[in-house]
């Protein structure tokens, strides 16, 4: 490299110069200015074709490269470099080849030729410069090209160029698995290696031809398993080497190399490894585990003996040594016996389960790569024996774990928690436990599954909601234990006050009245509550409104306190919930009625199928196992049916809210989104909700099924079946109440209960007791399709119709996935039972029966008129049919 | 299989960087970036592994450098933290006393060294003493 130095009256600065003015650059502004000017010396200097400078030219874009300036004009010049004869231009052209272009740029397919040339060069060296560049970057075009003369190379007499053959041969089969076939003799002569560099390069090359090649891996198992073990043990047992010892052990690198063969070898081969067994056995006794070195070697036989078939002497042992691994006091060795014990778990977990106690410590280590992987580790262990003693140690440990850690950890005892729920107390009790210590980190779904839970566990009510009004005393700031808290004191607020259903050893609590609602009102008032708990605490007022007859007034006045909040969602129920107090005295009890029992079977089967039910609108994602979730489902499809005016609706909220409403929705307000809604929208139900006073043009819609209460006249069902989706396959479809339900519900309160007898003589189809007796319809049919309803009516419930529809295919397709679905005007209540059946044969041999309730508030004054759309599939291919029904009988 | 090899110092300057899988120059850079900052601030009584994106950094630091090596996810941690204590080792042998100046000014014996020892992805020798050598004779054929 003398050339870098000399030359003094050239314009050129000399490579140790310019890394020196580079260097010596005070802000990146100057290092640019430099950078600039030797580029454009450069430059000048390539253009003139300036051989002398070649060399140092390239040296400097290398730096100017690693500094991460773009040098692509220095390409042309590797290629002319390495073209040059002496070795010191293609020593450094072959450098800047690899470092400034890679496998993917055309140019380098211009090199070939070079490299060929090259690789039969008779001068040792530059076979090895070209031996190296070509394993470092050649692509596959390259590799298929130049894998004769690799493969000729391994016959060299210098073993220097064995290895490095044998390396790029590596690539070349990785590039190019086909050729794997041609050096699997090579190779194999290649284990017997005396030479420990070209030997490595040789057990390398196996290694991954036995990946790319089923062929090449039972001939290695074949023909070089005993020569692998006769290698290892001498390995073992050499004297000592000075050459390549390593901290006191001989070749470390090697070793771990042989050990890596065997176990591929081995894997699947009883044969091959019990051939193994014994040096195996040897390494894994004898090896000195007090350097990294030897560790290394230790943990890779542990791996080895994991993976080969059985022989649960040796796996014993290898358990142990990561036992031991595990109580070493450096934190890489705990890591990889973490590491290691994962995958043990598959072969023995009974084994790993002994070390449980030493894993459960490294949770709580203060290094996050070693907490992680034990706390995954921990997460495989947990089985009914021990899932309650380890979630006690996880609880206690979040309490003091490092905030950043708080998330991971949060989450993982969760799903344990979850997972082992089926003690209903214990599953409340840890979950109110990490509630309360990081509250913060849980995610929405889990506790809303903690609510569908509480709801369903009758006998634990009043103990929950005790156990969550200590918790917030102790820890306020925990956005969902408040929640959580909020919505309990809600529905549960007489039994936290009256200690109802108290559990044997359990402490009586003092709480009046007085308390629950200091509780709620501190929720909604606190500074970092977040919207949803906000809305909660709003709906646990007006609950307890009622219940509580002492807090009425105070109540009030927190919710007409809300009346001016600027959060739109607020306003808008502070409003509605002001009139519910004030002007409906009389249906409020009935209204504020504790929710009915959420539905914890189609709650978990929504959770695991993705939070987002199928909307109306993208049937090609829908899947049919998805249960329908009409009550959350996005408004805008319905909306679309209706063609109601696009104001009208209101954007589907995000993924966040989306569960609430689901909550809430089973006993009041089933609240539109919390978040998303437009804000015309909202005006839109203010202005109705301001003429609530005025007779409004509809203002007989039937009430009772938004109040959940069984005043009203359909016919049986419990409200929670109507409202909340029911089983898979059932497409269901109600009135808009879904989306606008607020508006109905204040709309027309008093005149619904007495409407619903008035109109009954007058009616034509009446006939005696049987009830009326109304002619079927066909009430759409297309070329492909045919839809048929009969009715019925019970005669003491002349609003109410039950429609039978029968669907008929005329193609001669199958249709699957059938779904149908309907909607009505905002004055028709409609309820759709499951279909009999999704798939529909063909040419009308056969036809799905599906039952619709229909409830018409304004029976007498309105006919019935439906907008219906069919989604089906046809081999796989979305269909959608859609249209409008206005044939139906008069009377209905 | 080294997926790459990064020779930084604290201030997140390269000193050196080989990669044996291509990547585009914006990505290497990112990926630079990205390595810095992950080994930079770590306790030093902590692991010298760390995962990045689905593989991990095998890195150890010396003195104001930091040697970091991209490897897959199967691959024994342990053997490669040895391989990057003999990599220093012979850097050390060969500058007599190396000093991050010794690897500025020559960079180009540094990639030198390091291809008589990786290839490939691959190590290639595991003997100081032979590499040493064998850069010897190599600088003779200059």
């Amino acid at each position: 490299m003398a050339d870098l130095i000399i030359d003094a009256f050239s314009s050129q600065t000399r490579l140790r110069d310019m890394i020196r003015a580079i260097r010596g650059c005070k802000t990146a502004a100057e290092e640019r200015a430099v950078v600039r000017k030797e580029c454009a010396v450069i430059r000048a200097s390539i253009s003139e074709n300036d051989q002398d400078y070649r060399h140092r030219n390239l040296a400097k874009l290398m730096f100017i490269h690693m500094l991460g300036y773009p040098t692509h004009f220095g390409q042309m010049e590797c290629l002319k470099s390495i073209a040059s004869a002496g070795f010191p231009e293609k020593r450094i052209g072959y450098l800047g080849l690899m470092l400034l272009l890679d496998e993917r740029q055309e140019v380098l397919m211009l090199v070939t030729n070079s490299l060929k040339q090259d690789l039969n060069h008779s001068n040792p060296y530059i076979v090895g410069l070209a031996l190296c560049a070509l394993g470092n970057i050649c692509s596959a075009e390259m590799a298929r090209d130049l894998a004769p003369e690799v493969e000729r190379l391994f016959q060299s007499r210098d073993p220097n160029i064995r290895k490095k053959a044998a390396l790029c041969s590596v690539r070349i089969i990785k590039k190019v698995p086909d050729l794997a076939e041609n050096f699997m003799s090579p190779a194999a002569t290649l284990l017997k290696e005396k030479h420990h560099g070209a030997l490595i390069a040789g057990v390398q090359l196996c290694t991954d031809m036995c990946k790319v090649s089923l062929e090449a891996l039972e001939y290695f198992r074949k023909k070089c398993t005993d020569g692998l073990v006769k290698a290892l043990k001498e390995r073992v047992n050499s004297p000592y080497t000075p050459e390549y010892d390593i901290s006191g052990i001989s070749d470390p690198f090697l070793h771990i190399r042989l050990l890596r063969l065997l176990r591929i070898l081995g894997k699947g081969d009883a044969d091959a490894s019990d051939c193994m067994n014994d040096i195996l056995a040897q390494v894994a006794t004898k090896t000195e585990t007090n350097k990294n070195a030897g560790t290394a070697i230790l943990y890779e036989c542990v791996e080895t003996i994991m993976s080969i078939e059985d022989n649960s002497g040796l796996r014993v042992l290898a358990i142990n040594i990561l036992g031991r691994f595990l109580s070493n006091r450096d934190n890489n060795i705990r890591y990889v016996a973490l590491n290691m014990l994962m995958r043990a778990i598959a072969v023995d977990a009974q084994a790993v389960q002994r070390h449980r106690i030493t894993i459960l410590e490294c949770v709580k280590d203060s290094d996050a790569s070693i907490r992680k992987r034990a706390l995954e580790l921990i997460f495989l262990l947990v089985n009914e024996n021990n899932v309650k003693p380890l979630t006690k140690e996880l609880i206690d440990y979040l309490q003091v774990s490092d905030q950043e850690f708080k998330g991971d950890l949060t989450e993982k005892i969760c799903s344990i928690v979850e997972k082992f729920s089926m003690e209903k107390k214990w599953y409340i009790d840890k979950m109110l436990k990490v509630l309360s210590e990081a509250g913060n980190f849980v995610k929405d779904e889990i506790w809303h599954a903690l609510i569908v839970a509480i709801s369903n566990a009758s006998d634990l009510q009043g103990y929950t909601v005790r156990s969550l009004y200590r918790a917030l005393q102790t820890s306020s700031e925990q956005e969902s234990l408040i929640q959580v808290a909020v919505w309990c004191i809600g529905e549960y607020g007489e039994m936290l006050v009256n200690n109802v259903g108290m559990l044997e050893k359990e402490d009586p609590l003092t709480v009046t009245e007085s308390d629950a609602v200091d509780v709620l009102e501190a929720a909604i008032k606190r500074h970092t509550s977040d919207i949803t708990s906000r809305a909660l605490s709003l709906v646990a007022l007006l609950k307890l409104s009622s219940r509580f007859p002492s807090c009425s007034k105070r109540i009030s006045d927190i919710i007409i306190e809300h009346k001016g909040s600027f959060v739109l969602e607020l306003q808008q129920r502070s409003i509605e919930f002001n009139s519910i107090i004030d002007k409906h005295q009389n249906i409020r009890s009935t209204l504020l009625e504790r929710m009915p029992v959420l539905d914890e079977a189609s709650y978990n089967s929504k959770r695991k199928s993705g939070s987002l039910p199928p909307t109306a609108s993208a049937p090609t994602g829908a899947s049919p196992k998805l249960p329908n979730g009409v009550v959350k489902s996005p408004a805008a499809p319905m909306a679309d049916l209706l063609d109601l005016s696009s104001d009208d609706a209101p954007v589907p909220s995000s993924s966040g809210g989306d569960n609430l409403p689901d909550l809430l929705g089973g006993s009041l307000t089933s609240l539109p989104s919390l978040t998303g809604q437009a804000p015309s929208n909202g005006t839109d139900i203010l202005m109705e909700l301001l003429s609530i006073g005025t007779p409004a043009a509809q203002n007989d819609v039937s009430t009772s099924d938004l109040l959940s209460t069984n005043h009203n006249n359909t016919p049986s069902g419990t409200p929670l079946e109507r409202l909340s989706p029911p089983s898979p396959f059932s497409p269901q479809v109600s009135t808009p109440t879904a989306t606008t339900p607020v508006m109905d519900l204040l709309d027309g309160f008093s005149p619904t209960l007495s409407m619903s007898n008035k109109k009954s003589s007058t009616d034509p189809y009446f006939s005696g007791n049987n009830g009326p007796v109304y002619p079927s319809i066909i009430a759409f049919q297309s070329s492909s399709l045919k839809i048929e309803f009969s009715f019925s009516k019970q005669p003491e419930n002349l609003q109410s119709t039950l429609i039978n529809a029968t669907f008929t295919n005329m193609s001669s397709n199958i249709y699957t996935d059938f779904i149908f679905q309907a909607a009505v005007p905002k004055f028709i209540q409609l309820h759709l039972d499951p279909a009999s059946s999704n798939t529909l044969p063909a040419s009308g041999n056969g036809s799905i029966g599906q039952s619709l309730r229909v409830t018409n508030s304004q029976h007498g004054q309105k006919h019935l008129a439906m907008r219906i759309r069919v989604a089906y599939k046809i081999n796989n291919k979305d269909v959608l049919e859609q249209g409008q029904i206005t044939n139906f009988p008069p009377g209905l | 299989m080294i997926r790459f090899i990064l020779l930084q110092n604290r201030q997140g300057k390269t000193r050196l960087a080989k990669y044996y899988v291509p990547l585009e120059e914006s990505e290497k850079h990112k990926v630079e970036y990205e390595v810095h900052r992950l080994v930079v601030n770590r306790d030093p009584k902590f692991t010298n592994f760390v995962e990045f994106r689905t593989h991990k950094v095998i890195y150890r630091r010396y003195a104001g450098l930091f040697f970091s090596m991209c490897v897959d996810i199967t691959d024994n941690e342990l053997a490669y933290l040895e391989c990057i204590h003999l990599f220093v080792e012979i850097l050390d042998h060969f500058f007599s006393n190396v000093c991050e100046l010794d690897l500025v000014f020559n960079f180009h014996k540094v990639y030198l060294i390091l291809d008589e020892f990786i290839l490939a992805g691959e190590l290639q020798e595991t003997s100081k003493k032979a590499i040493i050598e064998r850069m010897g004779e190599l600088e003779k054929q200059e």
